[in-house]
C-alpha cells in the first residue's frame, strides 16, 4: 500500500514538473502577445516578489492567477491573497506552524522580504507574529483553511501593538506601517526607474502609495507621469532580466519555435526559470546576472536564433526538479537535449522560424539614408551607435537582407542588453 | 591614440565619453611569473547531496546496518582505512592516498537549522550565509572582491562549467566558467565583438553599459591568455574520458602554466540517490576516483602535489536510514574531503558521525562548513577570511 502510493506520488510529482514547464511556455507566450503588457510586467515583478518554488503545479497556478489578478490592484489585497495561498503557505512551512511547536518561517519571510524588509522589525516581533499565523493551513483541494486547534489565541505583540492577534490582523499592522509602503515602492523604482534607489523620490511616492491605501496603478502612474522618469540618467539604467530579453527579443522579432523547449534550456542557462526562483528572495537582478560566460550567451542570442546556430553548452542540473535522476529516465525533448549537450547537432535544436516580413514591413516607408537611425529608435533607448561598423557587418545585396543583418548586428550589442 | 572621424548615430541624449584604456586590459600587458609554490584550491563540488554514510563507512557501528539493512555496505566489500572505517569499494585512489598520507576526512560537517532543498541548500554553501540569511554573492567570489586590486588579471578564479556558480560571483569581480580553453578562445573569436569593444567609449558613470563593455572586454582578452597559458606546458598524463577526468586535465595543464589563478572549481553529480543508489553513486565514485588519481599522479610527477589542495563538499549529506527504493532521502550533515601534499592532519580528522545521537533521523553538525572554508582562506590563501565570511570563525588544524 505505501508502496503503491510512493510510486503514484512520484508520478504525480513528474507530471506536475512537466505541467510547470507547459506553464512557463504558456506565461512566456502571454508576456510577447498579450494587450495588457504593464498587467504581464508587473505579474513578473510580483512573481519574483512573492518568490515560491513549489512543485505542485495547482498550487503554483493558483499563486500566478492570484499576482496576475491583483497585479495592478491593491497591494493589500495581494498580500492577503498571496499570505493564504497553498502555494506559500506550503513553501514558507507554515502547515507546521502549530501552537504547541511553532514555524517562524512563515512569519519571517513576510516581514523580511514581502513587507518591511530586512532590520525593520526584531527577532521577538517574529516570534510573536509567528504565534499569530498558527492554525494557517490549506486542505488537499488548496483551499485555505484556519485549523483552531492548533491556533495561539493569547495575547501577542508585534510592532509595539498587543493584541489576540490571528494572522490578519497581523498583515493588517504590516499594511499600516508606512515602511511597507517605503520597501514595496523602492523595489518597483529599482525595476522601473533605475537600480539605484533615489531616497527622495522614492519617498515621496511611498507617502502617496501609503495615502492611497496601495493602489498599485496609481504608484505606478506616479512614477511614469513623473518628469524625472525621463531623465536621461534613468534610461538605459537597469540590465535585462534574462525572461526580458527574450520576451522583447520575441516581441520584436515575432517568431515560432520548433521545439519550445529550448526556451526553457535558455533560462536555465542564463539563470531565470519562471517559477524556480534561487530562494524565497527572488532573483537578485542587476549585475547579477552578468559574468563572462552569460554575457557571451546573451549577446550571441540574436545571431544564434537567425542563423538556427546552437550554443554548444550545458546548463547546470536542477536537483531540485531532477530527483538525481539518472540520464534518459525522464523522457522528453529537454531532457533529450540537456543530455546530449544543448544543440551538439547543430541546427536540430535551436530551429526558430523568424517572421521577417512582419518585421521589416513596418520600415517600408524608411528612406536608405535614415533607415539605419529608424532602426535603432526601435531597439534601444538612447546611445550611440557606431554606423560605419555596423555597416561592415551588414549584408548589402538586397534591402530585406540589410534590415535583417542590422537588426542582429544591433541585438547583438551590450546596448541592447540594457533597458 | 589616433581617433577617426566616423559616422555616429547619436539617439536620445548625448552621453560624452573619455576614450581611456581600462586597467583590467593593461593587466594583459604586464608581464606576469607566477611565485614558486604558488598555492592552489580545486574545489570539486558532488551535487545532488552525495550519501556520507555510504562514503566513509562506519564500520563498526550496528545502527548503521540496522538502518540500512539493504543498502549498508558490508565490512568485508569496504576499503578498511581504520579498525572503525572504510571508504565505498569504488574509492581505491582515495584509499591509496589515505595510505600515503595525503587524505583528511572530516565528519560532520554543517550548519545550523539546516536546509532540505538541494538549491537552498547549496545556495548557502556557495555563499556561506546562515540558513535564514539570502546573498547575492558567494564565498569564492568575495574572496576575488578582497583580493583583486586594479589591474589584477581576471583569471584567479575559474570554474570549469559552462555556467558559472553563486559561489564565485562577488560584488566587483566574478570568476571565469568555461569548459575548454580552446572553444572559450574560439569563441571570443568573433571579430564583431572585438569591434564593438573598440569602439565604445566608456563614459565613466559606471552607467550598465560600461559594465557590460567591461565584461565582455574581460572575457575577450582572458579567453585569449587561458588559451596561451593552457598550451604552455600541457600535461602529458593520461587522464579518464570523462567529464571530471577532462577537466581535472584541463586544470592539470593550467596549474603548471604560468597563469596567477589560485581557485579552481568543478562539479559531478547527481548524487540524488532516492531510487537504485548503489548504481548510480559507485558509477559517480568511479569517475571521481579515476579523475583524482590521474590528477594526484600528475601533480606529484610535476612536483606541484604539496601547493595543491582538493576537497569536496555536497550541499547536504542524506537520511541514516534507507528508503524503500533501495535509495536515500535528504539529510543534513556530510563529510567532506582534503587531498594535498601540505595537510597537517591526515585520515580521520574527527570522530565518525554519531549515530545514537539524531535529530528526527539525522545527523546533528558538528562542525560549521564555514569554519572549514576560513580555514582555507587563512592558512591556504592567506586571505582575510573574517572579512570574506562575514565573521569570525574557528580554524581548523588541518591545515
Amino acid at each position: 500500500m505505501q508502496e503503491l502510493s510512493k510510486e503514484k506520488r512520484q508520478e504525480i510529482r513528474k507530471q506536475s514538473r512537466e505541467d510547470l514547464k507547459s506553464l512557463n511556455l504558456s506565461w512566456l507566450d502571454e508576456m510577447v502577445q498579450s494587450d495588457a503588457q504593464l498587467r504581464e510586467k508587473m505579474a513578473f515583478f510580483w512573481h519574483g516578489h512573492f518568490a515560491c518554488r513549489q512543485i505542485n503545479i495547482f498550487f503554483q497556478q493558483n499563486l500566478l492567477d492570484i499576482i496576475r489578478n491583483n497585479a495592478l490592484g491593491n497591494f493589500g489585497d495581494l498580500l492577503r491573497e498571496v499570505s493564504k495561498s497553498a502555494s506559500m503557505l506550503s513553501f514558507l512551512n507554515n502547515q507546521q506552524n502549530r501552537k504547541k511547536s511553532p514555524n517562524e518561517n512563515f512569519a519571517r519571510e513576510v516581514m523580511e522580504l514581502f513587507t518591511l524588509g530586512r532590520g525593520n522589525y526584531s527577532e521577538k516581533d517574529i516570534k510573536e507574529a509567528a504565534r499569530a499565523f498558527t492554525g494557517w493551513g490549506f486542505n488537499l483541494a488548496g483551499e485555505f483553511v484556519f485549523r483552531e486547534n492548533f491556533h495561539d489565541s493569547g495575547l501577542k505583540t508585534v510592532l509595539g501593538r498587543t493584541g489576540n492577534f490571528e494572522g490578519d490582523d497581523i498583515l493588517d499592522i504590516l499594511l499600516e506601517s508606512k515602511q511597507t509602503a517605503r520597501f514595496i515602492s523602492t523595489k518597483i523604482y529599482r525595476f522601473f526607474v533605475n537600480e539605484h534607489a533615489d531616497e527622495k523620490k522614492i519617498e515621496w511616492l511611498a507617502d502617496r502609495f501609503y495615502n492611497s491605501q496601495y493602489d498599485i496603478k496609481k504608484l505606478l502612474s506616479d512614477i511614469f507621469t513623473s518628469v524625472w522618469f525621463y531623465e536621461d540618467k534613468n534610461i538605459g539604467a537597469k540590465i535585462k532580466s534574462p525572461v526580458e530579453l527574450l520576451v522583447g527579443v520575441r516581441r520584436i522579432l515575432p517568431m515560432n519555435f520548433e521545439q519550445e523547449e529550448v526556451q526553457l534550456i535558455y533560462q536555465r542557462l542564463l539563470g531565470q526559470v519562471l517559477f524556480y526562483p534561487p530562494n524565497v528572495a527572488g532573483w537578485p537582478g542587476g549585475k547579477n546576472w552578468i559574468d563572462s560566460s552569460s554575457l557571451m550567451y546573451r549577446l550571441r542570442l540574436p545571431r544564434v536564433l537567425h542563423d538556427d546556430d546552437n550554443f554548444n553548452v550545458k546548463p547546470k542540473d536542477d536537483d531540485d526538479v531532477m530527483m538525481g535522476q539518472p540520464d534518459g529516465r525522464i523522457k522528453n525533448k529537454e531532457q533529450g537535449m540537456r543530455n546530449k549537450e544543448v544543440g551538439s547537432k547543430a541546427g536540430k535544436m535551436i530551429n526558430v522560424d523568424i517572421d521577417w516580413p512582419a518585421y521589416i514591413d513596418q520600415f517600408s516607408k524608411e528612406k536608405k539614408e535614415t533607415l539605419p537611425v529608424k532602426m535603432a529608435s526601435v531597439l534601444f533607448l538612447k546611445g550611440t551607435i557606431d554606423l560605419d561598423l555596423l555597416n561592415k557587418y551588414a549584408e548589402k545585396d538586397s534591402r530585406e537582407n540589410y534590415i535583417r543583418s542590422l537588426t542582429i548586428a544591433m541585438m547583438s550589442m551590450p546596448e541592447y542588453q540594457i533597458s | 591614440m589616433l581617433i577617426k572621424r566616423r559616422n555616429f548615430i547619436q539617439l536620445g541624449s548625448l552621453a560624452t565619453g573619455s576614450m581611456m584604456v581600462p586597467d583590467f586590459l593593461k593587466a594583459f600587458e604586464k608581464p606576469l611569473s607566477v611565485p614558486a609554490g604558488n598555492k592552489v584550491v580545486v574545489v570539486i563540488q558532488l551535487s545532488g547531496g552525495n550519501d556520507g554514510l555510504n562514503t566513509v563507512i562506519p564500520l563498526r557501528n550496528d545502527l548503521y546496518y540496522r538502518q540500512r539493512p539493504k543498502l549498508g555496505i558490508m565490512k568485508e566489500n569496504a576499503l578498511s582505512i581504520t579498525d572503525d572505517a572504510g571508504l565505498h569499494p569504488s574509492l581505491t585512489a582515495l584509499r591509496e592516498l589515505h595510505d600515503s598520507g595525503s587524505l583528511g576526512i572530516l565528519s560532520s560537517v554543517g550548519y545550523p537549522n539546516p536546509d532540505r532543498s538541494h538549491f537552498r541548500s547549496m545556495d548557502i554553501w556557495h555563499s556561506a550565509s546562515s540558513s535564514r540569511e539570502y546573498l547575492d554573492t558567494g564565498w569564492l567570489g568575495r574572496y576575488l572582491d578582497a583580493q583583486c586590486k586594479p589591474g589584477d588579471r581576471p583569471t584567479l578564479a575559474m570554474e570549469i562549467d559552462d555556467v558559472l556558480s553563486l559561489a564565485l560571483k562577488g560584488n566587483q569581480m566574478k570568476g571565469l566558467a568555461f569548459r575548454d580553453p580552446k572553444r572559450l578562445y574560439g569563441n571570443s573569436q568573433e571579430k564583431y565583438f572585438k569591434d564593438l569593444g573598440v569602439a565604445h567609449k566608456i563614459t565613466g558613470e559606471e552607467a550598465p553599459v560600461d559594465y557590460l563593455y567591461k565584461t565582455m572586454a574581460e572575457t575577450l582578452s582572458s579567453a585569449d591568455y587561458i588559451f596561451q597559458q593552457s598550451k604552455l606546458h600541457p600535461t602529458r598524463q593520461s587522464y579518464p574520458a570523462t567529464s571530471l577526468g577532462q577537466n581535472l586535465k584541463t586544470i592539470a595543464s593550467l596549474i603548471f602554466s604560468e597563469i596567477n589563478t589560485k581557485v579552481y572549481y568543478v562539479s559531478l553529480g547527481s548524487f540524488d540517490t532516492h531510487f537504485a543508489q548503489e548504481v548510480q553513486q559507485k558509477r559517480l565514485f568511479t569517475e571521481l576516483n579515476d579523475a583524482v588519481k590521474s590528477f594526484t599522479d600528475d601533480l606529484k610527477a610535476n612536483n606541484r602535489f604539496d601547493d595543491v589542495l582538493l576537497f569536496t563538499f555536497s550541499e547536504f549529506g542524506r537520511r541514516v536510514s534507507q528508503n524503500a527504493s533501495g535509495g536515500t532521502d535528504h539529510g543534513t550533515a556530510n563529510n567532506m574531503f582534503f587531498i594535498g601534499g601540505g595537510l597537517k592532519q591526515k585520515g580521520l580528522i574527527n570522530e565518525l558521525p554519531d549515530l545514537s545521537d539524531l535529530q528526527d533521523g539525522d545527523l546533528k553538525y558538528k562542525v560549521d562548513f564555514r569554519d572549514v572554508y576560513a580555514t582555507v582562506l587563512h592558512k591556504w590563501l592567506d586571505a582575510d577570511d573574517a572579512a570574506i565570511i562575514g565573521k569570525k570563525s574557528n580554524y581548523l588544524a588541518f591545515l
